[in-house]
């Protein structure tokens, strides 16, 4: 018994050791594996899906770019595992990837509960429903007795109980595990409503049969601010995919772009010349260069760029700016300042 | 032996079977303490939330089929149950329909006839080399097609429904006085066990056979009966209607719920098949023969003779079948059936995020479940065992 | 045996007529029966038949050649994704790696079924030996091949890795486990009959979960494991308790004299175990251990509950894709996958079948 004693408390002692970095040791995985692992969805026209060739596009998957830019200069190292909205928390803790960048809404319960950490929205959403035409129906209060599709464990099932329970509507969840098998049980008639962020609606209406048989219904029964996470106890992580994003909304209000970054070093404006390390050393004490920024917006392009690109005006999905655009155009995009 | 003593006495055998245990042991446990070890430092690295407290906290969302009350309010513990109901009631009905497919395959297997044996062998060997995921797919999209929407809905006499939606049946709910009826009732059935042990006892005693089935009957019938009219027929049906976009009111067995009813006890009766040809070619030749020698027909020589002996081969392999389909039917969380697995090991772990205690909940049900099945499986075929002269 | 030769007796071959009397049409009840019989066979094949060949499209590029043929299969559908559905998102470029993994496979296998082939235990032994790390450098990369991460594998590719591993790695542990629950020392015993029966008792699913969420949690920190990998072992610890349970069968129907006469022939436990007992035991598990394989093929399916993309899961999200979004792409997609398991499934079902037979004949000898 005291032998068996002694070699536990020696695995213990043996288990503490790594447990202790001084730098972030996210950062310092990312750069001895030579590539960053992101979470992203299983395939969300707009967001992040693999084109014909296997190449991941996407809001989502450009925000993974950017960071790998700004780490390796090269966009390309990512490595990309699809997850589904149920196992993605868990994944993450579990140490699959280091990020996840996959349309998460940001709640209190998953930030202080689940040992994650949601490090800014990327894209301001909301729950909406999209139904036939041929139901007749033009607002979500007349849903009532209604059988509704969604998918198991995401925010999407909790608001849609509340909104039904508050309007007093009698309804039937059909929750599934994929969003692939949500769209085939919707269009093959299982249910009367889809439900989820009103930008997987205009994705998924892509993939169905007839998508101009189908409408979205004007009701947006929830706030969704959409966005990264990454695991709690490791700040400067935190801190880097933080400013990662802040640096894209920034190189957007600062009207600095892929095109004209090289122009822009020679710029006085001194925000801009923080911003793009022509003065000062920002990138340093996160692990990374003085020119992070110019390396994120040469390769990827600001926020508004990857916006337009994958779900705005440049896109099949043809999404307006919406709330989405900067607080200067009366939007909701607001970064704080390098300084 | 002189050798004996000169091997010191921590090589003896018997010392080095103790040694050995005790290392295998040690290991084991070292290997487990490492793991939980590891597993709470990262809880605490990541400050995930543990414990259970969790089951006593509102879940806040809905769940299509519960058997018991259930509604957003209700808790995670709540959910638990609801998710072991669901599994229990697919399972339980599975069993009865794929006892009654595979008996019939089996039987089939061996007939005289040749088509009837060639497409029962077709059968067997189509649906036991297809995964049953894909079996599932397919069932669950074959019917969402096959039957109309809700306003095209096939109705029989107003009462019972059937589309896309679900099968709607009318729903029995009780009014007062209904416990009367449910006591009579279960006065009748114990007054029928009591019934036939006596005839068994008085068949065996004097040979003197009674006619224990329409006693049977009347006891089990007529005692809830005119309970039923004393009380003033406190049963009443709830019938569906069309109302809004969706049937309302009785009681309906959704299209998750049928697919997977269909793909499971169709699938799992091609095993069951195997065995019961297989437990049926090992009942000695000399039995049928005898069998026929005393003019009995086939179906009659099935029915008294071969079967009651094929049963105690068939039994083993046929428990682990049961067993089987319960644990299979673990993969409703591909279609949106509200299973065990669906419910908790899906959606509740998702909004809880406690990966650890959640799994081993859900493992517990399931090896609870087996467990129990094969010692009472181990000792019905024990008794069956003893009976043999 | 010295049974004198037996003449087989005179048959006389039945005529058509007189073989539907006997065989189909023997009785009334049995005429009605074969007749109901008929309907439903015709009823099944001939809107299948029509289904998959008659009314399906077999050319095109996207849903646009599918559209027309509104009840028939979608063919293009596979014949455009049939890439992605051998190797997933394996490189292009590196796809002939596969392909020789794919081809060492299926010509050792056609050297160890086909019968009077030489060599076959060392061929066996190096199948399970040699071939797994062969297979492995091939696919993963090293030695000057470009790496391939496992987020890339797919498709059949995947199907396979996922039960030709399990099969292999739960050989050997299953058949500790199984000598561990035969042993007469209580602690060996116990250990072998709770784990044995701990995985036997829970659904694969669960061990999946399992894997892919709790078992990084278990690792030392910061250590993380592959997606693939954890599957690997939740299924090679999934079916090494099934695989204890035919090795057992195994040696249960191995006579005791076996066993004393290797005793006595002054043999130690392992050894009298490894020269004697278990090359017979495994000769007569065989057919149960092919059976464990089959049954281990169909449930690598469950892996894309986890989100790995193996046949079925890359079928299915094909026929999410937009471009072939279609009435028939489901439908299609589901047959084909379950064309392609029947045709591995039943070929080693057969095959499992003839060697029962052949071990059968040496056991009347």
């Amino acid at each position: 018994m005291r032998l068996l004693v002694s070699a536990a408390l020696l695995f213990l002692g043996l288990a503490a050791v790594p447990a202790m970095a001084a730098n972030s040791p996210t950062l310092e995985k990312v750069k001895k594996n030579g590539y960053l692992r992101c979470g992203v969805s299983e395939g969300l026209p707009g967001f992040g899906q693999p084109d014909n060739k296997g190449v991941w596009t996407g809001l989502d998957v450009d925000f993974c770019r950017a960071i790998a830019s700004a780490i390796f200069n090269d966009p390309m190292k990512v490595r990309f595992t699809p997850t589904s909205a149920k196992v993605r928390f868990t994944a993450l803790q579990a140490g699959e990837f280091d990020l996840l960048s996959r349309n998460t809404t940001w709640t209190i319960s998953r930030d202080v509960q689940l040992g994650l950490e949601f490090i800014g929205v990327i894209y301001y959403d909301g729950q909406g429903f999209l139904v036939p035409k041929k139901l007749n129906v033009t607002s979500a209060k007349q849903l009532n007795g209604a059988n509704v599709c969604t998918n198991t464990g995401t925010t999407t099932e909790l608001n849609l109980a509340d909104y039904f329970r508050a309007n007093n509507l009698k309804y039937k969840v059909i929750a599934f595990e994929k969003n692939n098998e949500v769209i085939a049980a919707y269009d093959a008639g299982r249910c009367d409503a889809y439900t989820t962020d009103a930008s997987g609606l205009y994705a998924e209406r892509l993939k169905l049969r007839v998508p101009g048989d189908h409408i979205i219904l004007p009701e947006i029964i929830s706030k969704e601010p959409l966005g990264p996470a990454v695991n709690q106890g490791d700040p400067q992580w935190a801190d880097l995919v933080r400013w990662t994003l802040f640096a894209l909304l920034n190189a957007e209000e600062l009207g600095v772009n892929s095109k004209n970054v090289d122009q822009m070093l020679k710029s006085p404006n001194p925000e801009t010349r923080r911003l793009l390390g022509v003065e000062g050393a920002f990138g340093e004490p996160m692990g990374l260069t003085k020119d992070w920024v110019v390396r994120i917006v040469k390769r990827v392009g600001n926020y508004g760029e990857i916006f337009e690109r994958n779900v705005g005006q440049g896109s099949p999905l043809k999404i307006k700016r919406g709330q989405n655009a900067l607080w200067k155009n009366g939007g909701l995009q607001y970064a704080p300042p390098v300084r | 032996m002189p050798r004996a003593n000169s091997i010191p006495w921590w090589r003896t055998r018997r010392m080095r079977d103790v040694l050995f245990q005790v290392a295998l042991l040690l290991g084991v446990m070292l290997l487990i303490a490492a793991m939980v070890n590891n597993a709470a430092e990262t809880l605490q690295r990541q400050k995930i939330a543990s414990g259970f407290a969790f089951l006593d906290h509102t879940a806040g969302f809905d769940i299509v089929q519960a058997l018991v009350a259930y509604n957003e309010a209700s808790t995670y513990g709540r959910v638990l149950l609801v998710g072991i109901l669901n599994t229990l009631l697919v399972a339980f009905i599975g069993i009865v329909i794929t006892t009654i497919i595979g008996f019939a395959i089996g039987i089939g297997q061996l007939s005289k006839n040749w088509l009837i044996a060639r497409l029962c062998r077709v059968y067997v060997e189509t649906l036991r080399n297809i995964p049953l995921l894909l079996q599932i797919f397919f069932w669950y999209f074959a019917v969402l097609r096959a039957l109309p929407g809700p306003r095209e809905s096939w109705g029989l006499f107003d009462t019972v429904f059937l589309n896309n939606r679900g099968l709607y049946l009318p729903g029995p709910e009780a009014q007062a006085g209904f416990g009367f009826v449910v006591a009579a009732f279960a006065a009748g059935v114990m007054a029928s066990i009591l019934l036939a042990i006596r005839a068994r006892a008085v068949r065996e005693a004097t040979g003197r056979v009674m006619p224990v089935d329409a006693m049977a009957a009347a006891l089990i019938i007529l005692p809830p009966a005119v309970a039923s009219a004393v009380a003033g027929f406190p049963l009443h049906f709830s019938i569906p209607a069309l109302s809004g976009l969706n049937f309302d009111g009785g009681l309906v067995v959704l299209p998750e719920f049928m697919a997977l009813v269909a793909a499971l006890s169709t699938y799992t009766a091609s095993y069951i098949a195997e065995a019961v040809r297989a437990g049926i070619e090992g009942v000695a030749k000399g039995q049928t023969e005898a069998a026929s020698a005393l003019g009995l027909t086939r179906g009659q020589m099935l029915r008294l003779v071969v079967v009651p002996q094929a049963m105690r081969q068939i039994i083993p392999p046929l428990t682990s079948q049961y067993l089987n389909l319960t644990k299979n039917s673990s993969l409703a969380v591909a279609i949106a059936y509200p299973d065990l697995v669906s419910v908790f090991a899906g959606t509740s772990l998702n909004q809880t995020g406690q990966a650890i205690e959640i799994i081993a909940i859900t493992m517990a049900v399931y090896l609870t479940i087996s467990l129990t099945t094969s010692a009472f499986m181990n000792w019905y075929n024990a008794r069956i065992a003893l009976t043999e002269r | 045996m010295a049974t004198p030769a037996r003449k087989p007796p005179h048959v006389v071959m039945p005529g058509p007529i007189e073989w539907l009397r006997e065989n189909l049409f023997s009785s009334w009840g049995n005429g009605a029966l074969t007749i109901s019989a008929g309907l439903v066979a015709w009823w099944t094949i001939v809107p299948l038949v029509q289904w998959a060949f008659i009314d399906a499209a077999w050319v095109g590029t996207d849903r646009e050649a599918c559209l027309p043929y509104a009840n028939g299969a979608c063919w293009p559908f596979i014949t455009q994704r049939i890439g992605q559905i051998v190797y997933g998102s394996y490189d292009a470029a590196e796809r002939w790696r596969v392909d020789i993994a794919f081809a060492i496979l299926a010509g050792a296998l056609v050297w160890l079924t086909v019968p009077g082939l030489p060599a076959k235990r060392s061929a066996g032994t190096a199948m399970l030996t040699l071939y797994p790390l062969v297979a492995f450098v091939l696919l993963v990369g090293g030695f000057g091949l470009e790496h391939v991460p496992t987020e890339k594998w797919g498709g059949l590719l995947m199907t396979l890795v996922v039960a030709i591993t399990g099969i292999v790695a739960s050989l050997p542990f299953g058949i500790l486990l199984a000598l561990g629950r035969r042993s007469e020392l209580p602690v060996v015993k116990t250990l072998s009959v709770v784990f044995i029966e701990f995985w036997r008792g829970v659904p694969l699913v669960t061990v999946l979960f399992m894997a892919a969420y709790m078992l990084p949690l278990f690792l030392p920190g910061g250590l993380s494991v592959d997606k693939l990998l954890g599957a690997l072992i939740a299924v090679a610890l999934f079916s090494s308790a099934y695989m204890a349970e035919v090795v057992r069968g195994g040696l249960q129907a191995i006579p005791k004299g076996q066993y004393e006469a290797a005793q006595a022939m002054g043999l130690g436990y392992w050894q009298a175990t490894a020269f004697v007992i278990l090359p017979q035991a495994l000769r007569l598990s065989l057919p149960n251990i092919v059976g464990n394989f089959i049954g281990l093929l169909k449930d690598t399916s469950l892996v894309s509950i986890i989100g790995l993309f193996d046949l079925l899961n890359i079928v299915q999200v094909g026929t999410a894709n937009a471009d072939w979004a279609t009435p028939n792409t489901a439908f299609t997609g589901y047959a084909f996958a379950g064309a392609l398991f029947w045709l591995m499934c039943y070929s080693m079902s057969r095959y499992a079948k003839y060697l029962e037979g052949v071990l059968g004949a040496g056991e009347r000898r």
